[in-house]
């Protein structure tokens, strides 16, 4: 007989193995403190800057930029998206224009960003709408010009009219690929946001590890960095809560109907 | 006075530049109650004519009339069970039959009673609340007639309905689908690839050729209703299966040289 393994038991090994590896080496006084600050330090330098105020004023603003240039993204190119893998005739209005924008790489537009809206929060927002609108618009078009067409057959001769068909089959049948395509592009959200910040900024978590940078103060790059992924993993499992909420008859959901 | 009569089909595709005849001239009408199958080579285009009866597909000639009148379009009036699984899957078996219920306007309680009246009729009202992930695939097409019953459709069209099954599930399904038939009293237009399936069900077969689809052969099935599985090995039953193996065999023979020649 096999035995039943509660594969949960695996998650915490690689991140112990790496922070081991990293007590190792600063503790062992192999790395020098410039290139890898020690965890104490690191802790230190993180509860001084969450007790003067700036982790949090510099975390809660680019949770702002990310949140409102995101949801914005997500809540145009959720219907058109819609549209475009549904009508042909959107496919083809939308599409080459769309496809061109894709293949502009927005860090190559923050400098165009910066003319036209500074470097405050709205440039911010600017960089990771872009970043985000034209890849999701394709991603969820996708999603629904894969609806199985057997699905909206079997709908229409169930006396289903076209808007029927639509909202009650198609809307239903993308929903949960939606959901993990934002999932997805929100992780490149993060990715625009720093970089816009590296580039022109005065808060967010970005422009902390730049003058961080400047003054070799790596500890507090260290905090920025962690600050960053841990967020990343809140928004992750935010996300897959909300699947597992929404779609309990997803295949991909798990555990019985 | 029959109830479906397919007048004249015709069907071409376009195969890039190159014109492919699906559909050659078919006519043939189905009474009142009757269950008429569509036996023939796969790819002979017996799934196209369903879908045009269905009205999912346009002929490119010919007509579909319903009670004297023409089909235009997909309707409830023709209920459609597929070979794939199509049931939605974000709702729950029971939902799944109400789908069609629900695009008529009735109200909840109403669906409700029909839905679970449908449900027992195929023996899966214990399975009313779960999702259809959770069902094998023969519970799966259970439901699917179900749902297309329960629309109170004039035809039933069925394609290929038990094709993806295992064989032994298959048999049970063409029984069950039998002991529906005979209670419903539905005119039903089922298509298959299956010899046996299309005798044990059928009160008439149509062989169909291979491409372009044509009528080869209408064969009358007087075998005595209602019919179980004990009668596939009776000397009748085998009489019927040696006429269309061989209207079939030179079928499929003629389509595998069809293919060497290229």
């Amino acid at each position: 007989m096999f035995q039943k393994i509660d594969y949960r038991f695996f998650t915490p090994v690689s991140l112990v193995i790496i922070v081991a590896a990293w007590c190792g080496l600063t503790y062992g006084g192999l790395v020098s403190r410039i290139f890898l600050p020690s965890p104490t330090q690191v802790l230190q330098t993180g509860w001084g800057l969450w007790q003067d105020g700036t982790l949090l004023e510099y975390t809660l603003d680019s949770l702002y930029r990310v949140g409102v240039g995101f949801i914005l993204a997500a809540v145009l190119a959720i219907p058109i998206g819609i549209l475009m893998g549904s009508s042909k005739l959107m496919e083809a209005l939308l599409e080459p224009t769309i496809d061109f924008i894709r293949y502009l790489p927005v860090t190559a537009l923050i400098p165009l960003l910066i003319l036209y809206f500074g470097i405050g929060d709205l440039q911010k927002m600017s960089v990771i709408f872009i970043g985000t609108f034209f890849q999701l618009v394709l991603m969820i078009a996708d999603v629904t010009a894969n609806v199985p067409k057997d699905l909206i057959r079997a709908a229409y001769t169930l006396g289903a009219n076209g808007w029927q068909v639509f909202r009650r089959v198609l809307l239903p049948a993308s929903l949960p690929g939606i959901m993990d395509n934002l999932r997805i592009t929100m992780g490149w959200a993060w990715t625009y946001l720093v970089v816009a910040e590296l580039v022109a900024s005065n808060s967010g978590l970005g422009y902390m590890i730049l003058r961080a940078q400047r003054f070799l103060q790596t500890e507090k790059i260290f905090v920025g960095l962690i600050i960053i992924g841990l967020l990343g993993v809140m928004t992750d499992y935010l996300f897959k809560l909300i699947f597992r909420i929404y779609f309990p008859w997803s295949e991909k959901a798990g555990g019985k109907g | 006075m029959s109830k479906v009569e397919i007048q004249k089909i015709n069907k071409v595709f376009l195969d890039g530049k190159r014109e492919i005849k699906a559909l050659d001239d078919i006519s043939l009408s189905i009474e009142e109650n009757e269950l008429a199958v569509i036996v023939g080579p796969s790819g002979c285009g017996k799934s196209t004519l369903l879908n045009i009866a269905a009205g999912l597909e346009k002929a490119t000639s010919g007509k579909i009339m319903m009670n004297q009148q023409e089909v235009q379009g997909p309707g409830a009036d023709r209920g459609m069970v597929f070979q794939s699984y199509t049931l939605f899957p974000w709702l729950t078996v029971q939902k799944n039959v109400e789908f069609g219920l629900a695009i008529k306007g009735l109200k909840q309680k109403q669906r409700e009673e029909i839905a679970w009246q449908y449900l027992q009729m195929v023996k899966l009202e214990d399975f009313a609340k779960l999702y259809p992930k959770a069902l094998s695939g023969g519970m799966k097409q259970r439901v699917a007639i179900a749902r297309a019953l329960a629309n109170e459709p004039r035809v039933l069209l069925m394609d290929e309905p038990f094709g993806a099954l295992d064989a032994q599930t298959r048999v049970v399904m063409q029984e069950l689908l039998l002991r529906i038939w005979e209670k419903s009293q539905k005119t039903v237009l089922f298509i298959t690839h299956d010899i046996d399936e299309a005798i044990f069900l059928a009160d008439k077969i149509y062989v169909m050729t291979r491409l372009p689809g044509r009528i080869k052969r209408e064969i009358k099935v007087d075998l005595p209703r209602p019919r179980d599985h004990q009668i596939m090995v009776t000397p009748e039953f085998m009489n019927l299966k040696r006429q269309v193996v061989e209207l079939l065999w030179e079928e499929s023979k003629a389509a595998a040289e069809d293919v060497c020649l290229g």
